[in-house]
């Protein structure tokens, strides 16, 4: 593992990046991670590079579907920015194409809307503890 | 004339974020085809374009009380205009994945845009007749507009 890439121990700091209200707050509030705390909340692509170089998180939750930046490009950037981030996909698009561009792009997991509370937590778990 | 598969994949994009965010299902009445002017809608509509093999739109119209709850059954306390916009277009937005992923080889579909308050109407395509789809949850009833050619 890298020397800069997050441990399944340490405090993690979370990004949401979604352009609606309701799914961020809904991950904000549901996400039951108990060493993951939320830093930021982005409604779309450029709000979300601001907040990550501002509070420079380690795991994000990132929408693709938004006005001025959409997702695929953020992730593009992000990645740019800091390579062992670790993005989960957050879509209504569930074809399979839109996740292989995603996941090329960096992202490192997928997860469909709707979701479910548990859905959420458990591809969290998964993203962080296969780091 | 629109084929059973293609209402499916909308229905099935509706019901579903019912079931799976709300954790209750939705059923589904009887579709009636609407034979003149256009369907009575609610006042919130999240409504996709569709192009491709068929063209036209479909709308998630959707009474405030229902919308109301189903932000509750989510544990959302703020249930302000803003939020039930939000929500009915990501109904919207959860159809238009669901049918992109069935459908993709034979559809377009657009981001979808919410039309919502008292008043408000949606543009549907000129000399179709669009086929409503009554959606059950609870006590309310939604419609999906099917308006495709």
């Amino acid at each position: 593992m890298a020397a800069n890439a997050p441990l399944l121990t340490t405090q993690l700091k979370l990004l949401i990046v979604d352009d609606s209200n309701v799914i961020r707050r809904r991950i904000e509030r549901c996400q039951q991670i108990e060493h993951l705390e939320v830093v930021g909340l982005a409604a779309n692509g450029v709000e979300a590079i601001e907040i990550f170089r501002r509070t420079d998180p380690d795991v994000v939750t990132m929408d693709i579907t938004m006005p001025r930046m959409d997702g695929i490009e953020c992730v593009e950037q992000l990645v740019a920015i800091k390579p062992h981030v670790l993005i989960l996909i957050i879509s209504a698009l569930a074809d399979k194409a839109t996740a292989v561009e995603a996941m090329e792009k960096g992202a490192n997991g997928f997860l469909n809307k709707p979701f479910s509370d548990r859905q959420l937590n458990e591809a969290l778990e998964e993203l962080i503890g296969g780091a | 004339m629109l084929e059973e598969q293609d209402i499916r994949a909308f229905v099935y994009g509706t019901t579903r974020y019912f079931e799976v965010a709300a954790q209750q299902a939705a059923s589904v009445g009887s579709p009636y085809l609407v034979t003149e002017g256009a369907p009575d809608i609610h006042d919130y509509n999240g409504v996709i374009a569709v192009s491709g093999r068929r063209n036209g739109i479909v709308c998630f119209s959707a009474p405030r009380g229902m919308l109301t709850v189903l932000l509750m059954k989510m544990n959302e306390s703020n249930v302000s205009h803003e939020y039930l916009c939000d929500l009915v277009g990501e109904v919207a937005n959860t159809i238009a994945g669901t049918v992109r992923r069935d459908l993709g080889k034979d559809f377009a579909i657009s981001v979808p845009t919410v039309v919502a308050g008292a008043g408000n109407t949606v543009e549907l395509p000129i000399g179709d007749r669009p086929v409503v789809i009554p959606i059950n949850w609870r006590s309310h009833v939604a419609k999906l507009v099917v308006c495709l050619k």
